[in-house]
């Protein structure tokens, strides 16, 4: 907010400028109403793509919303054949089980996810990244711990073999 | 007051300027969010009619240019370890000088280079000294051109039909195929290119300007795979076609191709027909399986897959030992190694029989899954044509399956090759030792029939050694069996320099 030219006059009220409130009548510069058409269209144009491309539908826990993007028909087809169809949709497995880590985790991924599938420029076969393996990890023994807490590591965050390891088919069978 | 207004409309400007750029990357958003979108729709569109003489496979890619594509970048080149391709193949003579013992007397002793892209099999053929220099039967080109209309052409003429090109076009007619295949085989290498020259393409037209050609030879093309009509996947090879019927008949265990068993047990009186029996996920090996294997491919009769008894390397080697030649009845053998006179049996690249062996083969892997792998482009799986070695392209060959990092993957295959490698050396010296020997043997004056036995020890050691050398995975198709292999040469040399040494006593 620095000055580039002295200010030789302070501003009148004869300013045609926005915010008059000498009158009744609020009256905008042209320059005003440019920069409204402007906002508004970016609201329209903003709103319609949050529309086509189904930009609500990842607040929901929907599996559907997975194959809005084609890379994931096979995961998703996969699932649908997997033990776990019945009892886990995709974010019981990839997202924490309590808000906060929920949320951010859907976020982190909501961007990287749409980033590498606006740019094409993601591996193939697609790898899971060590962040979201723990996050996977840590919904198993969330679910299972009555079972497995025998088998949990004495200190947490101790190095432990990852369920998935051997039980590779759980989440998504055949792959 | 001015400058207030100057000052108010600057702020104006720059808020307007990030609300265009903001509605510029939000507009950019929604139309790749579109294109995401209409590439899922995959649409296909049949623009031009393709039928069974069109070799050039030009016209195949306007239909499907992305598999086409992918299959003209077999032109391309890398090189891995021990395979992929390359710019100029270097010569694997000099590299390994034992192998001109090993071919002594044979074509592949003048000039046996590494191999390269799909896109030069019928180029590299025509100027490889082995063709040049020595005549050649035109059974070569049973693999090494997309040769099947021609086939079909002498064969209608050979059935007494006048092979126009629409006759040429309405379907396989295998029973032409097979005739023309037949009548082909043993005539010259040139002779035949001749009639590939001859044969009409059914898209692509003669020019007018007097140009003999009715379609050029073109070397491994969308035809010699696909269906024109379905684009489905089938065998066009004779050699193949005949090769797995008998196959069929043997009873070779072939857990890994689970339709000849089931053909084996429905009793049918009708031979095994690939195109007919076969499973998809078979045919992805079968067509690769039409060329890269074991064959004879000479003169002196068809061309020949030695499976009546199985796939192994001593099957093979049965079948060869019991084979007589049809016109003067000798014994057959492939050429006479010219050091010591022995008859021997040549090698060449059976990858479909040592695939067989291996685990991959087991566990229903097929050729086309490590070496065409499927790869996304849009939303659509395309096999990918740029067929070339898995090590060019790790994870998209093995990490779909191998759930571990590309680096132990590489190392786990390094360590196969270079242990093939290894043995493959001792097998060499092995080799050369016992040659040194038998010549030995042949100057102190051994007696043929006192050489006997030893012939046949060395044709034995020779065979082995040449099935791993000339197979082109190091090993990797089946690891074990490739040990076992090398292991037998090497035993079979040994215990002919033994014998040698014992004449010379």
């Amino acid at each position: 907010m620095t000055d580039s030219e002295p200010t030789p006059l302070p501003p009148t009220e004869a300013d045609e400028t926005g915010g008059d409130a000498s009158g009744n009548k609020i009256r905008f510069g042209k320059a005003a109403v440019l920069f409204t058409v402007f906002l508004g269209i970016l609201a329209g144009v903003g709103t319609f793509t949050f529309g086509y491309g189904k930009g609500a539908s990842y607040l929901s826990n929907n599996p559907e919303t997975c194959v809005n993007c084609h890379v994931m028909q096979e995961h998703m087809d996969s699932w649908q054949h997997s033990s776990h169809h019945h009892v886990a949709v995709c974010n019981d497995c990839h997202l924490p089980h309590h808000f906060l880590g929920k949320w951010v985790t859907k976020a982190d991924n909501g961007f990287f996810h749409s980033l590498a599938f606006t740019l094409q420029n993601y591996r193939d076969p697609i790898q899971i990244k060590p962040r979201n393996q723990r996050v996977t990890q840590a919904a198993c023994v969330d679910c299972h711990q009555d079972v497995v807490h025998a088998m949990l590591p004495v200190n947490a965050g101790e190095d432990m073999q990852s369920c998935v390891h051997c039980h590779s088919d759980v989440g998504h069978a055949f792959r | 007051m001015a400058s207030s207004n100057n000052r108010s409309f600057g702020w104006l400007a720059i808020l307007t300027g990030l609300v265009a750029l903001a509605t510029f990357g939000v507009v950019a958003l929604l139309i790749n969010i579109f294109e995401r979108k209409q590439e899922a729709r995959a649409p296909f569109v049949r623009l031009v009619d393709v039928n069974e003489v069109s070799t050039d496979p030009k016209p195949w890619g306007v239909n499907f240019p992305l598999q086409y594509e992918s299959y003209l970048r077999t032109a391309d080149t890398s090189r891995t370890e021990y395979g992929g391709s390359h710019a100029l193949p270097p010569s694997k003579l000099e590299k390994d000088p034992w192998l001109k013992r090993l071919f002594a007397g044979y074509a592949f002793s003048i000039d046996y280079r590494e191999a390269r892209g799909h896109a030069y099999m019928l180029s590299d053929q025509e100027v490889t000294k082995r063709v040049t220099e020595v005549q050649q039967a035109g059974a070569c080109l049973h693999c090494h051109a997309s040769i099947v209309p021609t086939y079909r052409r002498i064969g209608l003429q050979e059935m007494g039909v006048e092979p126009t090109e629409e006759k040429l076009a309405e379907g396989f007619h295998q029973e032409a195929v097979m005739a023309g295949f037949k009548a082909l085989s043993r005539k010259p290498y040139e002779e035949v290119y001749a009639e590939l020259e001859k044969t009409p393409d059914g898209v692509v037209e003669p020019s007018g300007d007097g140009d003999p050609h009715l379609g050029d030879a073109h070397p491994v093309s969308c035809l010699d795979c696909h269906d024109p009509d379905t684009m489905r996947i089938r065998v066009t090879r004779p050699g193949f076609i005949e090769g797995i019927a008998k196959l069929a008949n043997s009873d070779d265990p072939v857990p890994h191709l689970p339709s000849i068993q089931r053909w084996r047990d429905s009793g049918s009186t009708e031979p095994y027909d690939p195109n007919q029996d076969s499973t998809r996920q078979e045919m992805r090996s079968f067509v690769c399986g039409q060329c890269h294997v074991e064959y004879y491919c000479a003169n002196k009769m068809t061309l020949t897959f030695p499976w009546s008894n199985g796939l192994k390397v001593e099957d093979l080697e049965q079948e060869w030992d019991e084979t007589e030649f049809p016109d003067d009845g000798g014994a057959f053998y492939d050429y006479v190694h010219k050091e010591t006179g022995t008859k021997v049996y040549k090698a060449q690249h059976p990858e479909f029989e040592l695939w067989s062996q291996g685990i991959h083969a087991r566990a229903g892997v097929s050729c086309a899954d490590c070496h065409m792998p499927y790869e996304k482009q849009g939303a659509t799986k395309v096999s990918s044509h740029w067929v070339r070695s898995p090590m060019l392209n790790v994870h998209r060959a093995c990490q779909t399956c191998h759930n571990v990092p590309e680096a132990e993957l590489k190392a786990r295959v390094d360590t196969i090759q270079g242990r093939t490698r290894a043995l493959m050396d001792r097998a060499a010296t092995a080799m050369t030792d016992m040659l040194d020997a038998i010549l030995a043997a042949q100057e102190a004056g051994a007696s043929e029939e006192q050489l006997k036995p030893i012939r046949d020890l060395q044709r034995k050691a020779m065979w082995r050694l040449d099935y791993i050398s000339s197979e082109n995975s190091k090993g990797f198709h089946a690891d074990q069996e490739a040990a076992r292999i090398l292991g037998e040469s090497i035993d079979y040399s040994r215990q002919a320099q033994a014998a040698a040494y014992k004449l010379g006593k």
